[in-house]
Order: C-alpha cells, then structure tokens, then sequence
C-alpha cells in the first residue's frame, strides 16, 4: 500500500499547491471593486496599496488560518482515532473564542492590532484557552477510548465555553461588536503581521506532526499494538494534543471561528487517496488551506462589494459536504 | 509622508514672511486631538475627503456644515438626504477595509467600539475614533470633530448652543399636567430599556419625565419583565416593530398603560432619530415631548 499510495501523496500535494496557488491569484485579483487585474496595478499608489497591504495578506493568511484547521483536524482524527473528532467538536475552538474574549475584556482593543506584540498576546489567550478546553474534554471522557464519551464530554465543554463567552459579551456590551464580528469568523482584518505569526505557527506545528507521523501510524493500529510496539504513546499524545491546540488557537486568534474546515478537509484527502499519517496531515492542511482560500474568495465576491462573513460561508460549504457523505455512505450501506 | 508634507510646510512658514504665511493658515496649521479611545490623533491639514463610519458621526459633520467634505459613509447612514448617494463602506462589524483605503480618505471617522480601527491606522489612515453616548458626549464630539475639521471653535459651540436652546424650547413647551409622569421607553425586544443614564434617558428627565429605570441600572439594561409590571409606568415608549411583542407577554396586557392606550409607537424613522446621539437630539425630544402631551391629557380626561 504505501508504495502506491506515496506515488499518489505526492501528485496529489502538488495539484493541491498548484490549486492554492491559482485561488491565491485569483483573490488577490478580487475584492470590493469587483476583478481587478492586479498586473495594472503597479502605476497606481492606491490600488497597489490595496493589493500588497490588503489582499496579499488577507488572502494568504486565509490559506494560512485553513492550513493550521486541517492539520489540526487531521491531528485530532489521528491522535483520537475518531474521524469525528475536530478541533471544534473537542471544544478547542470554543475555549480558544473564550480566551480571545477575556483578552478583550481585560486588555480592551480590537481584535487586529498593528503590533506584533499584541497578537501574539492574542494567540497566547487563545491558545490557552484551547489547551483547557480541551484538557477539560479529556478529563470528562476519562481519556479519549470512549468515542461516544468524547463525543458528549466535546460538546458539553463547547456549550459551556460558548456559554461563558456569550456571558463576557452580556458583562461588557462595548465589546459586543467586536466579539460578534469574531464569531461569525472574518479574514478581512488579517495584516502582515498575523499573517507571519500564522505562517511561522503552520511550519512549526507541521514539523512537529511530520517529526512524530510515525507514533500516529503505530496509533493506527491500535492503542495496545502501539505500546507493544515500544512508542512512547503518553508524551508523544500530549505532545501532538498541545499542537493541536496551538494550530486551533493561532486560527481561531486571527480569523474567529471558522467552522468545518478541520473535518471534512481531513475526510476529502482520504477519500482521494490512502496515505501513512504523516502525508496525511500535511495534505490536510494543504486542503485545509485551500478550502478556506476558496471560500474567502467566495465570501468576497458573492455580494460584492459587501463580504459575507466567511464562517457562515464554510458551515454550509461543510454541512452541505457532510451530508453528501452521509448520503453516500448510507446508498453504498459501508457504514 | 503628510508629516514631512506638514514639517516641509512649517519650514516655509518661518522663512517666507508672515503675511506669506497668514495666507495658508490651513495648510500649515496640524492639530492633535484625544479620541474616545484616549489617543492622541494628528490631523496635519484641514482634511477634505472625509470617510465615517456611525451614524451619529455622520450627522454631526452635517450639523456643522461639511457634509459636502464626506466621501462614503456606512450602511445605516441615512440623514440628511445628501449623502443617501454616497458609496457605502459596510457597517460597524463589518466595514469594508479595501473600499475605505480605495476612497484615498484624510480622515476616518468611526465608532471606538468598531472593528478594524487599528486595521485602518496600520494601513496609513488617520483615524479618529469616536463614540457619542450622553448630551456631553455630544457637546465633546461637536467640538471635536469641528477642530479636525479646522472649523474655528466659535462654530461647533454655537452649534450646540442652537441644540441646547432647542432643547430647553421643547421642554418649556410641555404643559404641567404632563411632567412627571412615569415613562418605559423600551429599545430592543430582549427587552432592553433605556436607563436615566442612557441619551433617551437624560432628554425624558429635561422634559421633566420619570424614568421608571433608575440611573443604577446602566444606559440600556435587559429588563425583567416583571419589572415593568411592578413599576407600572403612565406611559410607555416603543418602536412600532415591538409592539406586537410587547402584547404577547405574560402580564402586559393588563398593565394600565397598555389598556388605556398611553403606548406610543415609533416609525422606523422616529426610531432612528430617537436612538442616534447625535444633532437630531432636539428633533428626538420633540417627538418624545409629544408622546408626552398626546397621552397625558388622555390621563387627564380619563381621570376627572
């Protein structure tokens, strides 16, 4: 399998990068003056301000925010065994809106300051707060053997965590805005310097996954054959749990909550091809990448010059997706 | 680079003579003003391509004249009807940061609570943030945005002497037997009401109302259903969306206001103008002030 399937990871990556590419042009070409060529931009300050300032960053920082969704995704689909498993489903997303809300309510401000300083501050809270959300999933399920406990203790913790944002928003009703337009998930804010941060993070996060890859095939097998095996299951899963969080939080921090991406990306890869974990977490994210890509671009164009926020875009992209699969699964009874 | 522009331009204020230079009192003179956000913004030039962001901000340019400065504005924007054709750069939530900077503006005016604020700055633009809530945050911003926009200060002041005396008008017009009475004004069908700390609640105490929500509770609490029940107002003030819900609740019905008919019921518009802080505050008491008389005397004629 593994010949055969490499032979086909790697066309597969290349189509993928070929495609984020493509969208990538065609969204800097897109925005709230309809297609511009950004060719002609070069004689004019303005437009030229708007391309290099404005939807270069923008739209690499939504193939970034989408990258950093599917590796997490696939990380959890990986680690937890569960091909349900999301970053959202184990609560990380919601802990990680929470930390940014605290963030705001303690230190004011909106969510894309100019400085560095301040986002990483902001990807520091949401990080946080992703880690104990998910650590507080984990230790309601008593550890994650239990699909159907993980599941419900995902939710729980979710609801709660949702729950105490929407309490900082009723509290400071000046932060109101800014937290409203956070959760419905936007890429329009996102500058150099989020963009940086996320590339840096994405790198990090998809070296660390490729670097331990081979503890997730040994997962693969089976808790018991991985100890067996001699893998240092524990650290390794802890490890790998905290950058999921980190690739969770990093999103979330700079583009709000954006659903679906880190699992239907995850499920597409594997249904194109089947490839040891390591492939798979780095097509992931490149698939995440471009989905989001695709979506922003959408999100732009649809009601231009007005944006749909992108999250609302994704969710039904995603449960649309998802209920195809479901369709499929149930017509070729392979459930 | 306006920097270098404005040094450059005081350079050459000192060297050519002063009569020269008492000729482009505009161009050389840069003024730093404290935003709502308490930060110091620098306005190099009389800006002339203005971008706001809020309604009430909108408005206010207008009162003092320089509608003709404004260049876009956002979705709600809607008075006076000049600027109705004006491109329109998406709202508090949501503006449009790429049409903003396409408009090449010299100043941006918007809410501190808006997103993208710091977004805007980093890109270059001058931002003043600014968020109107009281009759002084009115006064303060009439005065503010008159100094960004080099208008002398003589201006925004008389301005808000024309308000204020408006204001006074439209109290002294109200009759005796329609002052202190007790009035609901709701705002939002959470219900949200307006407190005596909120705008609409300082206009009702100078038209010489009882706010059945006191100043403690906040300029727009959540209020307990129960609450307006107890408090039983004399009058109660809605917008006429809100109405149908207001029946539905358990109780309401029953309120004597609700049964003698004193409800007054707000178009869209008269909405707009009651809930923007802003220079329509004269018109807002007006139409407040009539709710009042309309459905005191309805009182007085009820109860001999």
């Amino acid at each position: 399998m593994s010949l055969a399937a490499s032979r086909r990871a790697l066309p597969l990556a290349i189509t993928l990068f070929c495609l984020c590419v493509l969208v990538i042009l065609i969204g800097i070409s897109v925005g709230s003056s309809g297609f511009v060529n950004f060719l002609d931009a070069w004689h004019d300050d303005v437009s030229w301000q708007i391309i290099w300032d404005i939807r270069i960053p923008r739209t690499i920082g939504a193939f970034a925010a989408g990258a950093l969704l599917g590796l997490a995704g696939a990380l959890a689909q990986a680690v937890f065994r569960n091909p349900l498993a999301d970053p959202y489903l184990l609560g990380s997303a919601s802990g990680a809106a929470f930390g940014v809300g605290l963030a705001f309510v303690f230190f004011g401000g909106s969510l894309i300051a100019a400085e560095i300083l301040v986002q990483i501050g902001l990807t520091g809270a949401a990080f946080v707060g992703a880690v104990g959300a998910v650590l507080l999933t984990l230790l309601l399920a008593r550890g994650v053997q239990h699909t159907m406990r993980l599941l419900l203790a995902g939710i729980i913790v979710g609801v709660v965590m949702g729950a105490a944002t929407s309490m900082l928003m009723f509290i400071r009703p000046d932060a109101l805005q800014n937290m409203q337009g956070f959760l419905l998930g936007s890429t329009a804010f996102v500058g150099w310097s989020s963009c940086w941060l996320m590339l840096g993070v994405l790198i990090f996060c998809a070296g660390l996954s490729w670097g331990l890859s081979f503890v997730l095939d040994a997962l693969s097998l089976g808790e018991s054959t991985a100890l067996s095996l001699g893998v240092p299951l524990k650290k390794v899963r802890t490890l790998l749990v905290l950058a999921m969080a980190l690739a969770t939080g990093t999103a979330v921090a700079h583009t709000g909550l954006v659903a679906f991406i880190g699992l239907v990306a995850p499920h597409i890869v594997r249904s194109i091809v089947s490839v040891r974990q390591g492939s798979l977490v780095l097509l992931s994210a490149l698939m995440g990448g471009l989905l989001l890509l695709v979506a922003d671009v959408l999100a732009r164009a649809v009601l231009a010059p007005e944006e749909l926020p992108i999250g609302v875009l994704t969710a039904f992209l995603g449960g649309g997706y998802l209920l195809f699969l479901l369709n499929r699964n149930q017509t070729q009874e392979s459930l | 680079m306006l920097k270098s522009f404005a040094k450059r331009g005081m350079v050459c204020a000192l060297l050519l003579s002063w009569s020269f230079a008492c000729l482009l009192p505009n161009v050389v003179r840069a003024v730093v003003l404290r935003d709502d956000r308490q930060m110091d913004v620098t306005i190099s030039k009389s800006p002339q391509r203005i971008v706001s962001l809020l309604p009430s901000l909108t408005e206010t340019v207008c009162a003092l004249g320089q509608c003709s400065r404004l260049v876009g504005v956002d979705r709600y924007s809607n008075w006076p009807e000049s600027i109705v054709k004006l491109p329109r750069m998406g709202g508090g939530i949501d503006p449009n940061i790429e049409s903003i900077v396409a408009l090449k503006p010299d100043l941006v005016l918007m809410a501190t609570s808006a997103r993208g604020v710091e977004r805007l700055q980093s890109l270059g633009l001058t931002v003043l943030a600014l968020e109107p809530k009281n009759h002084a945050d009115i006064q303060r911003t009439l005065r503010v945005i008159g100094q960004a926009l080099g208008l002398s200060s003589v201006d925004s002041e008389r301005t808000w002497q024309a308000l204020d005396a408006g204001l006074r008008e439209v109290s002294q017009s109200i009759p005796n037997y329609a002052k202190s009475q007790k009035v609901y004004f709701e705002v939002s069908p959470v219900p949200y009401g307006a407190g005596a700390s909120s705008f609409i609640g300082e206009t009702l105490q100078r038209l010489g109302a009882q706010n059945i929500l006191p100043a403690s509770m906040g300029a727009f609490p959540q209020v307990n259903p129960e609450f307006v029940v107890r408090a039983q107002p004399d009058i109660i003030m809605v917008g006429d969306s809100n109405l149908s819900n207001m029946l539905a609740r358990p109780g309401w019905k029953k309120l004597t206001a609700m049964q003698s008919q004193r409800v007054c019921t707000f178009t869209k518009n008269e909405s707009e103008v009651l809930s923007r802080p802003g220079p329509r505050m004269v018109e807002a008491a007006r139409i407040m002030a009539k709710c009042l008389i309309d459905k005191s005397s309805q009182l007085q004629k009820a109860s001999p």
